[in-house]
This record gives C-alpha cells, sequence and structure tokens, in this order.
C-alpha cells in the first residue's frame, strides 16, 4: 500500500467487485494481474460479463497472463505493452454502455493513465475501481517543457526530454496521471544533491 | 480621477517602481508583528478612497505595463491561459464582472455600453474599441476570459462548484508566486493546496472551503496573502523557474532594499450569477525594501515578521537564501518602538 500523505494523490482502495454492474472493464499491468486473479477467481457470473485487458510489463516471463486467460473471461486481451493496451482500451471505451464499471491494478503511472483515459470519456474517475500493485515507481512530468518521463525511481533525476536535473515534488495531478518535476538546481546551476532510490 | 500610467518592465532591466502614492496605497498584510496562516477571510466591502480596497477591481499606475507583461509571458506559453470546456458561461460572467466594475469605477479610462446583448466596450488605456454580441464567442477576438483578462490586472481562476467541492477548471495565471495552472487544472480546492505545508493539519482548507461553498451572489470575500520576490518579477512561474531561480543567489547587503520586494497577493471571491461558478481573483503588489521603509510601522513589523517567521513557511515561500541579509537590513529600520495595531500607516 502507497502511504497518502500527499493531498493531492488519489487513495487507492483495492480491487472489489461491483456486484451491480452490467459489465466489467478491467485493466491489469505487471504484477496486477494478481490484484485482479484474487477479485475474480471463482466469481463465474462476473467472468461471463467481464473484458480484461492486460500487458506483462515488468512481470513478463511469470506467467501471469497464462493464469488470467485460465479464468476464461468473456473477453480476453493480452497486449505486448502499456500503449497498446491503453489503444485497445480507448476503442473498447468508445463503444462502452451505461453501467460498465472499469477496475485498474498495477503500478501508480499506469493507474494514472487508465484513469486519464476513462475520465477523457467522461467516466467520474472516483468511480473506477483501483490497486496498486508492484514497483512504486512514478511518472513525473516536467513542469519546464511538459514531457514524460516513465518508471522514475529515483530524485533528483534527469529529464528525458529536455535535460533538466528535477526533483520529484509531492504534487500529483489526476488529470495528467502524473507527479510534477521541477529544477534541482535552478538556483545554484550545477549543485544537485545525490539521487535517492525514493520509489521502487 | 485619471491614473498616470507608468512605462514599466517586470524583466530583463526590471524598472518597475511604485510611486509616494502607490507606496502609501499599498496592501500591507500584516496587522501584528507576527505571522501565520490563518482563514483570513473578510467580506469585499468598498474601503478607504484610494486605498486598494476602494473598488472591487483595482487598476493602478502599473496596469498598462502589466498588461504588456501578460502578453509577453502569453506568447512564449499559451498554457498559462486554459478552461475546459463546460466553464464558458462563467468565461461570460466574468467578463460581464469585469467589464462593468472598471467602466463603473473609472469611467474616464473605462465605458461600456449595453443595448441588450449588443455590448460595446471602450478601453482608452490599451487603445482598444470592441462592438460585440454577449454570449456569442465568434464575435471577439479571443474566448471571453481570456479577452477580459487581457484588460485587467490581477490572475483568474473560474472555479466550478460540484460535489460539494470546488475544481479550478479554468484560469489566466500570468504572475503566480510558483504554481501551475496546467498542472493544477481539474483539481479540487484540497488538492491543488497539497502543497502547503501546517495549514491542512490546522484545519484551515476544510473551514476555509466549508465557507466558500456557501458563498453567496452579491457578497464577494477577500483575503490578502504574501510572499517575496527578488527583482520586480511577475513571472515567477514554476514553468520558468529554471530561468528565475538563480535571482535568489543574487542578493548582497548592498542590493538588498533595491532587489527584495514585499509580493502581496489581494484575493477576492465572487460567486458568478448565471455558471453558479466561482471566480477567484490574485491581484499581486510589489514594493521594494527601500520603498517600504519609508512607512516607519511597515519597515517595523516586516522585520518582527519576517525574524519570526516559522522555517516551513520561510522554506515553502522560497526565502530561505536571503531571509538572513533582509532581516539585517529591516533590522536598522527597527528601533524596537511598538506598533499600532491595523495594517494601515501610522498618521504622520
Ligand atoms: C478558492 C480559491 C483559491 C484558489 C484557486 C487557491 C489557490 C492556491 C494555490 C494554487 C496555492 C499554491 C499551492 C502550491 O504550492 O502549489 C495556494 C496557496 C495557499 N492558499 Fe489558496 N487558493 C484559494 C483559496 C484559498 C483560501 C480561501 C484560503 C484560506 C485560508 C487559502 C489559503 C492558502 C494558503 C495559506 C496558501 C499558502 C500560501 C503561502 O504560504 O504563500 N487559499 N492557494
Amino acid at each position: 500500500m502507497l502511504a497518502a500523505t500527499i493531498k493531492s494523490r488519489p487513495i487507492y482502495e483495492g480491487l472489489r467487485l461491483d456486484g451491480r454492474a452490467k459489465r466489467h472493464l478491467v485493466a491489469a499491468e505487471g504484477e496486477g494481474a494478481l490484484a485482479v486473479l484474487d477479485m475474480l477467481a471463482g466469481e463465474d457470473a462476473a467472468l461471463a460479463r467481464a473484458t480484461l485487458l492486460y500487458a506483462p510489463g515488468g512481470s513478463a516471463g511469470q506467467e501471469h497472463g497464462a493464469k488470467l486467460a485460465a479464468l476464461r473471461p468473456d473477453g480476453f486481451h493480452p497486449l505486448p505493452t502499456q500503449p497498446t493496451l491503453l489503444n485497445r482500451l480507448e476503442v473498447i471505451l468508445q463503444t462502452a454502455t451505461m453501467g460498465t464499471r472499469i477496475y485498474v491494478a498495477g503500478t501508480e503511472g499506469f493507474i494514472g493513465k487508465v484513469v486519464a483515459l476513462a475520465q477523457a470519456h467522461g467516466v467520474d474517475p472516483q468511480s473506477v475501481r483501483t490497486e496498486h500493485r508492484g514497483s512504486l515507481a512514478r511518472r513525473v512530468q516536467c513542469v519546464h517543457c511538459k514531457g514524460m518521463t516513465e518508471n522514475v525511481t529515483a530524485s533528483p533525476f534527469v529529464c528525458s526530454h529536455c535535460g533538466l536535473n528535477l526533483f520529484v515534488r509531492d504534487h500529483y495531478s489526476r488529470r495528467l496521471g502524473a507527479f510534477q518535476g521541477v529544477c534541482v538546481d535552478a538556483e545554484v546551476p550545477g549543485e544537485i544533491p545525490p539521487a535517492e532510490e525514493l520509489f521502487r | 480621477m485619471t491614473i498616470q500610467f507608468k512605462q514599466e518592465t517586470f524583466r530583463d532591466d526590471f524598472t518597475f517602481s511604485n510611486s509616494p502614492e502607490a507606496i502609501r496605497r499599498f496592501p500591507f498584510p500584516f496587522d501584528k508583528d507576527e505571522y501565520m496562516y490563518a482563514v483570513n477571510i473578510e467580506q469585499h466591502m468598498p474601503g478607504p478612497v484610494k486605498s486598494p480596497f476602494e473598488f472591487p477591481i483595482d487598476i493602478d499606475e502599473h496596469y498598462v505595463s502589466e498588461m504588456r507583461d501578460r502578453a509577453l509571458v502569453l506568447k512564449e506559453d499559451p498554457l498559462r491561459c486554459q478552461s475546459l470546456p463546460h466553464m464558458i458561461t462563467a468565461e461570460w460572467d466574468l467578463l460581464e464582472l469585469l467589464m462593468e466594475s472598471m467602466a463603473k469605477n473609472y469611467p474616464e479610462h473605462f465605458t461600456l455600453t449595453r443595448d441588450g446583448d449588443r455590448w460595446h466596450w471602450i478601453n482608452r488605456p490599451l487603445g482598444i474599441d470592441q462592438a460585440f454580441t454577449f454570449g456569442d464567442v465568434s464575435t471577439l477576438p479571443q474566448p471571453p476570459m481570456e479577452y477580459v483578462t487581457r484588460q485587467c490586472q490581477g490572475d483568474f481562476a473560474l472555479l466550478d462548484q460540484r460535489l460539494d467541492n470546488l475544481w479550478m477548471d479554468a484560469g489566466m495565471i500570468t504572475t503566480q508566486a510558483d504554481w501551475s495552472l496546467d498542472f493544477d487544472i481539474g483539481m479540487n480546492f484540497m488538492e491543488w493546496h497539497a502543497p502547503v505545508p501546517l495549514a491542512h493539519d490546522m484545519g484551515i482548507f476544510e473551514r476555509a472551503l466549508k465557507f466558500l461553498l456557501n458563498l453567496q451572489q452579491g457578497r464577494p470575500v477577500r483575503r490578502l496573502n504574501w510572499t517575496m520576490t527578488v527583482n520586480p518579477r511577475l513571472d515567477t512561474s514554476p514553468e520558468n523557474y529554471h530561468k528565475w531561480g538563480a535571482d535568489r543567489t543574487t542578493v548582497t547587503p548592498e542590493n538588498v532594499g533595491d532587489k527584495v520586494h514585499l509580493r502581496v497577493e489581494l484575493q477576492a471571491l465572487w460567486r458568478l450569477p448565471r455558471s453558479n461558478a466561482i471566480v477567484f481573483s490574485i491581484r499581486a503588489y510589489m514594493i521594494k525594501m527601500n520603498e517600504l521603509v519609508t512607512i516607519p510601522k511597515w519597515g517595523r513589523r516586516l522585520h518582527r515578521v519576517l525574524r519570526d517567521l516559522k522555517p516551513e513557511l520561510a522554506d515553502y515561500k522560497g526565502l530561505t537564501r536571503y531571509r538572513a541579509d533582509t532581516v539585517a537590513y529591516l533590522a536598522k529600520h527597527d528601533d524596537g518602538a511598538p506598533t499600532s495595531p491595523g495594517f494601515f500607516p501610522d498618521p504622520e
């Protein structure tokens, strides 16, 4: 579990099946598969109305995908990467009907992207059921060039777009699905504290 | 009352300064010799003549130059002005509020004529004469919030009210004390205040939000907030922090009086009639230390406030590197005499 000490950061309450939903739309990444297995194993009625999307990410080689397939949900979409998963999810969201409940499990950056995508399709972010699993790596937006850097585990780090040295501020945007990165040596250029591995 | 608008800059050569009249009307934010966060909200009632509280929207000698600086910021970074699609009614509400107030209180400079939906706006200081149809976006050169706030001092945020919260869903933010509209847009009251130290645990945001959710139309409120800025730079945005951050290391005992500025935000909130949204105005006033100490009470008081400020607040406000030099400068203007209660200068 992630501590909720940052007031702008969402609380990930864990996956819980919505017994009243007409459809279950489930997106998982990496270790998130284990949360989906916990929620859906043996729930045959729900599985008959469920669509699962899965990208193995950092858990490739651990056979999580095979276990999800073995649940035999109504629809199963194994996808090679997060971007391909998000593309597929977007297509599904375009035709999703009322009464569809969305679930997402995985790293925080993945949860953020799925929630932001759902929001862009008119889904209230609070209604999405979320569970954090896997690495604590953060997705960070550089406040200067606006570029996103994925899988940030240390602060400070180098912006993958503009090359500034950024520290990760404790401020999270749900719309962007990202923390804020701010230049660490703006006041005295070159004065950069040693990087600490904070988000493993 | 005709205002003499100054030609000055808030970047590069930094020619900004205050006239003696502007110094006297400065909204000094400390009513006692110490400072801590509080729910400091009061009715936005007309204040003393010539004070920044005389009218709901204050226009002063810096108007023309501030509007030029805003245009420069927007040219470099259009993301400083953003509005989510559902905010268009609130944008028109804001345009009405600002135009009505400016035309009513500064008739030499601004004129608004309304004939049903057919409006005619004249802004003499900026040389603008615009006929348009209220409610029809295609009749203005920019969307209504951007159009009117390019002509009004102060930053503006438009807040939608739903689910017992306020959501920052639009804004024109070019003179901010180090926060990003592009990052914060779409957040609610608790979320955008997340980085503020201590105040959450003091229950300040909970009480302030509860108060604001009940804000009534026609009964605006205001509060003062403050920070400090090295050089009279209006655009102290996080977007450009890598460009202005180094200013904080340039303060020396010799230049502190000219370089260090107290920066006060007069923040006012109005409930808007058509949209039920709230507008939050953030009007920044800056004063150099050597201007400030011409009012003896203010020199004494700022010395004591700054000397005793909690380190969490000093860090959050970014003062840490030049606080000691500033306190030392102000100490020379503090003879230890008692100060009178309240914000205003003592009569001479
Ligand atoms: C509803 C409109 C308001 C908006 C849009 C707003 C916005 C903001 C923002 C963006 C910040 C900077 C946060 C950061 O560091 O990223 C801030 C700071 C702050 N706000 Fe508000 N605020 C509002 C109302 C209030 C009210 C009513 C209070 C009353 C207590 C308040 C108290 C504060 C305080 C104490 C700070 C820290 C300021 C400092 O130390 O310099 N705000 N606000």
